[in-house]
């Protein structure tokens, strides 16, 4: 089912694609004409600056916002997101920043918050052995699922939210900030995370503001600047490239650094 | 079921990590429960050190403290205001507080008076009456809190004012009513106990559950690869426990006996920690209460949980009220008033459940209130006057909650939260 490194370009439509997406906040449009395919067993990152309108985005597709005008089309049926439980239903999990998980809960109760086994007689023991499957299944190293979540470290709180994301068996999952205030031993496991979770088959968007972790995992990397679509690159692409892209201006420290390096080089050998 | 191969094959599913110290058997159960407390998760200590203290010095201040018969009244003080106290760890769960429970069990008594006694309603729908009022109370609070954003404290503040003039009011003018003294419900707040075998077949009851559903337990842990407790250590539990049930049971019939009140009493406090350990209900109030946002996005209607926490509290309060009209067979306008409030919060917040909210336990109720009642009687057996009474039981509480703080603090820079 894993297709890994899947074209951009596959045969197949994408799981979940916008066309056309605007919305506007009081005179102030925050996405303009916006265009955005997901494939399943891919992920794509979305990047651009503070207010290029990625949040707004995710937010859209997580149905959180309702889009202005545009259209959005989920397995090739139009769709509208017309709250966050519609969204969950069609299969679009969302991992937002902040990761709203209980700290006084333990791992378990956690994954499970919301949708417990059993509501009036909660089956721990099937909860706990299918918390313990997924976290294996994402090869996730939680010490004890049965300590309270204040215990865990940053990425492995992450780790909890994501499989708890994943327990719905979503076919699109949304990644805001996933690597944000993490250390660089926990960004390399969450990284490592977010690839057999796209390794499941699922199509993975992920926001970030890191651009080596996202060279380091995307598949495709959409860049927005102002609300508009601003190109989309493969992995490859130099980081003068995308910082061109995000900031609009050909002239700043990342491509001025870029030029003196070049010349260094081609000075060095002719 | 998948091991990762970089697991120790074989291994329990949740006993394979490496880092995970080995804490089964004897040894390791009382290693892990000193990690606990040291890390500030302290539990039932305290109120178990507390009352171990409070025995020790009224006993030998005056030897009638243990005896059985004061220990049974004892127990029938504590049924009523354990009952409130029950409601306050509902509202407590979910980190809001219900000030008003004393000024609602007062009215609950007044409306029992007047609707019994004056208007001659039978006496079961008097008491459902004043249980929906109390109910309509808590209803009304969550809906301040939902719709209007009134902090609870203030909504319940000013339910304590309202309440009380309510009572004052439809006492009327005489200010009290004496309820029939050979009614049922009277006896039920003051003689009834029960026989000396139903007293001991009960007591062996709970062990016995402990085993049967501990074992079973264990054994779908085991079938589904999960650590589970020896069969050793579940039976030396439950024979720990019924023994000392049966003690306890023992040494109350060289008395009266168990009052049949403070059983139903315990009968609400096990119903309840069903109700908030194994149900998805209460998950949802631990939830909240821990964070109220993730809460919300785990899809959880939080103003709903408000609402069955309030309500519930202000129905407990109210039945807490007529239950204490019942023991002292009179609805009076004192009914309620000074520190039944205080007690029923005191109660719960120095049996073990956190002020700020998602930490908790019905059993802190009963354990809180044996606290506080057993320092009322020892201070009534010295013959010391109330004020000096309101002064000891005041810095109980303020030890229990700073017990409280520093432990909290202690959970957060230990991780446990």
């Amino acid at each position: 089912m894993a297709i890994p490194d899947a074209p951009p370009t596959t045969s197949r439509p994408p799981v979940l694609s916008l066309r056309g997406i605007s919305k506007n906040f009081g005179a102030v449009s925050a996405l303009t004409d916006v265009d955005l395919d997901i494939n399943a067993g891919e992920i794509v990152a979305l990047v651009g600056d503070n207010g290029a309108g990625k949040s707004t985005l995710v937010k859209i597709l997580a149905g959180a916002h309702m889009p202005s005008s545009g259209s959005i089309t989920f397995d090739g049926q139009p769709v509208t997101l017309a709250n966050p439980a519609a969204a969950l239903k069609l299969g679009i999990a969302t991992v937002f920043q902040d990761l709203a998980l209980c700290e006084n809960l333990d791992v378990v109760a956690n994954i499970f918050l919301g949708r417990e086994l059993h509501p009036l007689r909660l089956d721990e023991v099937s909860m706990e052995v299918r918390a313990w499957t997924l976290l294996n299944e994402l090869s996730a190293r939680i010490p004890s699922v049965r300590e309270p979540v204040a215990s865990l470290s940053g990425g492995q709180r992450q780790t909890v939210a994501i499989a708890r994301s994943l327990l719905m068996e979503p076919r699109v999952i949304l990644l805001d900030e996933p690597t944000a205030a993490l250390g660089v031993a926990q960004t390399a496991e969450v990284l490592n995370l977010i690839e057999r979770v796209r390794d499941r088959g699922l199509g993975v968007v992920m926001i970030s503001h890191n651009m080596e972790d996202v060279r380091a995992v995307a598949d495709r990397i959409v860049v927005l600047r102002l609300g508009r679509n601003n190109g989309i690159f493969l992995p490859g692409a130099s980081n003068q490239e995308l910082v061109t892209a995000i900031t609009g201006a050909d002239d700043n420290a990342v491509s001025r650094r870029g030029r003196r390096t070049a010349e260094k080089a081609q000075g060095e050998q002719p | 079921m998948t091991t990762a191969s970089d697991r120790n094959p074989g291994a329990l599913l949740d006993r394979s990590d490496e880092r995970l110290k080995d804490r089964s058997g004897a040894k390791g159960a009382i290693r892990g429960f000193l990690d606990r407390v040291r890390s500030g998760d302290l539990g039932s200590l305290p109120v178990v050190v507390g009352l171990v203290l409070i025995c020790t010095i009224f006993q030998t201040l005056n030897p009638v403290f243990l005896s059985p018969n004061n220990l049974v009244n004892l127990l029938f003080d504590c049924s009523t205001v354990g009952i409130i106290s029950l409601g306050i760890v509902c509202v407590l769960m979910v980190g809001e507080i219900d000030l008003s429970v004393g000024s609602v069990s007062g009215l609950a008594s007044a409306l029992l008076g007047v609707l019994w006694v004056q208007w001659g309603w039978p006496v079961a729908l008097a008491m459902l009456a004043a249980m929906a009022v109390g109910f309509v109370t808590g209803c009304v609070y969550a809906l301040l809190l939902n719709r209007l954003g009134m902090p609870s404290f203030v909504s319940t503040l000013s339910g304590l004012l309202a309440f009380l003039g309510l009572q004052l009011y439809i006492l009327g003018p005489t200010g009290s009513i004496n309820l029939p003294y050979d009614s049922p419900l009277v006896n039920f707040g003051q003689l009834l106990v029960m026989p000396h075998w139903v007293s001991h077949t009960l007591a062996v009851v709970p062990g016995v559950l402990a085993l049967a559903l501990g074992y079973r337990k264990a054994q779908r842990r085991q079938a589904a690869g999960l650590s589970s407790r020896s069969l050793g250590g579940l039976l030396l539990q439950a024979v720990a426990i019924t023994v000392a049930l049966e003690l306890v049971a023992y040494y109350l019939s060289l008395s009266r006996g168990v009052p049949w009140m403070f059983a139903l009493f315990v009968g609400l406090v096990v119903a309840m920690n069903y109700a908030l350990k194994r149900t998805q209900w209460g998950r949802s109030m631990t939830a909240v209460g821990g964070n109220r946002e993730a809460a919300r996005r785990a899809g959880i209607n939080v103003r709903l949980i408000y609402a069955s926490a309030f309500a519930l509290c202000a129905t407990l309060a109210a039945t807490g009220g007529l239950l204490s009209a019942a023991r002292l067979a009179t609805a009076s306008q004192q009914a309620g008033t000074g520190d039944v409030n205080l007690n029923a919060i005191a109660a719960a917040v120095i049996g073990g459940t956190s002020l700020f909210g998602g930490r908790g336990s019905a059993y802190s109720a009963l354990l809180g209130i044996i606290v506080i009642q057993s320092i009322a009687s020892g201070l009534t057996l010295l013959d010391l006057s109330s004020s000096l009474r309101y002064m000891i039981t005041g810095c109980v509480l303020a030890i229990a909650v700073i017990v409280d703080s520093l432990a909290r603090r202690s959970r957060v820079s230990h991780g446990r939260a």
